[in-house]
């Protein structure tokens, strides 16, 4: 090897280092900070110093932030089951039946996931008091329709797109109504895209932030970001650190675990979806 | 092929069950989407409050830009169009959106480059870049506040440890620095979103061309902005627009890490903040349909321009 190529193996290496450790190193931190209590909390300790459950018992111990989580994960999955619910015959629709103005509705429902959220939001306010949901969870449920369902019929319309022309002629020759073409033929196939699809929207609407604290007004009600943005201590003046680390480390947790369980499959998604979960 | 059924040929059957396939989701997207644009658009132009959503009356632009000539002969503009406040956000906005998503591709590119070269642990390097992508927005923006707080703050000891700076920084709440500390979470959170955009560009380059171009001996530093740049400009180009709008309605991050910051409001930030909070709920709406316009003249400028393929039919 010559000293040109080692050098720069050495360099691509490193370049390797700093690209992992920028990208772990805040969680890391997090982890360790969430286990701090006391002073130390307050000296910077770069190894975990103390391992102290101490914040994790006070997050969990208030009973609003379980009351949270529970707010999130049922909002979440209502959220995802409705859409993929929609956007499976909708997609199949789209991607596989040729009809005038196709090409122009794609482009609407993209154009309907670039929305910038605050324009919808005075008018959502509105529909949401006008159908007395306003502080109940299903006025996340509803406002988060605007970003899964587009999302989930772009990607599901790729996806669907892919699939051989000749099982579903097989089907039609057979005399398949278009229902039990996507029932029977094209659901079992689908399956590892709706889980992909399904866990992206998941984690977007997990994640939404804007119109869960618009929303709602009580405690009780909150979604989990809107939680751990308003967690507040005994005065206004002292952040409670400890306890938003151990927060941030008990919802984040789950979810890097699924990503990283799933990360070809939501590789795969992101890419042909091109929007952001 | 005339499968007859009730004087229906296959490929009308197929349009007819097709349409009713996509009604209940043109439905949904036209309840949660379209009539509530329709309804900002409309408070906008009335005089609409907080507490009472039916008692607005209509006053035409008003909350845009109107015009009182005083007895004594002074003119007074007012309106959103004359408001020093809403400049400032929509200045704040488009520095982040073209500062942070030129660091985000550069960046990206960069990550993407390493991930499509083979070697061992590449598998472990994708994983660490989800990471990022995978903390919810809200979190990021706490951690970070922590990492960045001005007495007990690691980045700032780092930054001391190694002289970068002589003094303890407040980063977050500085008007200097505020804006430094949004940009720096956001490229965190959002290169690796950017660089697998990207890598999925760079995979579909055939592989042979690159070994040609080694067995001629081209430069790689040539190969790179001769042949790899062309052949993934457009997957390039959509993932820049993704990000670009993403950017430009930025809200959680902001709100979250620098609160109250005349440094970092944005177009998102200073709308809800009229609407929800200062009680001038057609004001804030005027405000939130003037960043509609502005990304909508963003995206058509940006496909007029580009010849962007954002629908991908036409690859077929």
């Amino acid at each position: 090897m010559t000293a040109q190529k080692l050098l720069s193996t050495v360099g691509f290496y490193a370049l390797v280092v700093v690209i992992v450790v920028f990208s772990v190193f805040p969680f890391y931190y997090a982890i360790v900070t969430s286990f701090a209590t006391g002073t130390e909390l307050f000296k910077v300790n770069y190894l975990p110093k103390s391992f102290d459950w101490g914040n994790y018992q006070s997050v969990l111990g208030g009973r609003n932030f379980v009351r949270s989580i529970v707010n999130s994960v049922f909002i979440a999955t209502t959220t995802v089951v409705f859409a993929l619910f929609l956007a499976v015959t909708a997609s199949y629709a789209l991607a596989r039946v040729r009809f005038r103005g196709r090409g122009l509705l794609l482009m609407a429902i993209l154009a309907v996931s670039m929305f910038p959220q605050i324009a919808v939001l005075a008018g959502l306010f509105e529909l949401i008091r006008f159908l007395g949901i306003f502080n109940t969870p299903w006025a996340m449920i509803l406002s988060y329709v605007i970003f899964t369902l587009p999302f989930t019929v772009w990607v599901l319309t790729t996806f669907m797109r892919d699939l051989p022309v000749e099982i579903e002629e097989a089907a039609i020759v057979d005399g398949a109504t278009p229902w039990v073409i996507i029932t029977k033929v094209f659901l079992p196939l689908l399956w590892p895209a709706l889980v992909t699809t399904g866990l992206l929207a998941f984690i977007g609407a997990w994640n939404e932030f804007l119109f869960a604290l618009t929303f709602t007004s009580s405690e009780t009600t909150r979604t989990v970001p809107v939680a751990i943005a308003l967690l507040s201590g005994a005065s206004q003046q002292e952040i409670p650190w400890g306890p938003i680390m151990a927060a941030s480390v008990i919802v984040t947790v789950p979810l890097i675990i699924l990503v990283l369980i799933f990360q070809r499959k939501i590789v795969a998604g992101l890419t042909a979806g091109g929007v952001k979960g | 092929m005339a499968i007859n059924d009730g004087g229906l040929s296959l490929s009308q059957q197929r349009q007819r069950a097709a349409f009713w396939f996509i009604a209940p989701m043109l439905a949904a997207l036209f309840f949660v989407a379209a009539w509530p644009l329709l309804r900002t658009i409309w408070f906008s132009l009335t005089d609409t409050a907080l507490s009472d959503l039916y008692g607005g009356e209509w006053i035409g632009f008003d909350n845009y830009l109107s015009l009182r000539v005083l007895d004594s002969g002074r003119w007074i503009w007012r309106g959103t169009l004359v408001d020093a406040d809403w400049w400032n956000a929509v200045w704040n906005t488009v520095r982040f959106a073209f500062v942070s998503v030129f660091f985000e591709t550069v960046l990206g590119l960069i990550v993407a480059l390493v991930l499509n070269a083979e070697f061992k642990g590449r598998g472990l390097v994708r994983a660490a870049i989800l990471i990022p992508w995978a903390i919810p927005t809200i979190v990021s923006a706490k951690m970070w506040a922590w990492m960045l707080n001005d007495q007990f703050g690691i980045l700032n000891d780092i930054a001391l440890n190694l002289g970068l700076i002589d003094q303890k920084i407040a980063w977050t709440a500085s008007v200097d620095t505020a804006m430094y500390a949004v940009l720096m979470v956001d490229v965190w959170k959002t290169t690796p979103f950017m660089a697998l955009l990207i890598l999925a560009g760079l995979q579909m380059v055939p592989r042979d061309i690159y070994e040609a171009a080694k067995l001629d001996g081209i430069n790689p530093v040539k190969v790179f902005f001769r042949i790899t740049l062309p052949l993934i400009r457009p997957a390039l180009a959509v993932a820049i627009i993704f990000r670009m709008l993403d950017a430009l309605r930025i809200f959680d991050l902001v709100y979250v890490l620098t609160p109250n910051s005349k440094a970092t409001k944005t177009m998102s930030v200073i709308s809800r903040e009229n609407m929800i909070d200062f009680d001038k709920f057609a004001y804030g709406a005027a405000q939130s349909t003037l960043l509609f316009a502005i990304i909508a003249i963003f995206v058509s400028l940006y496909i007029w321009l580009g010849k962007v393929d954002l629908s991908g039919e036409g690859q077929r």
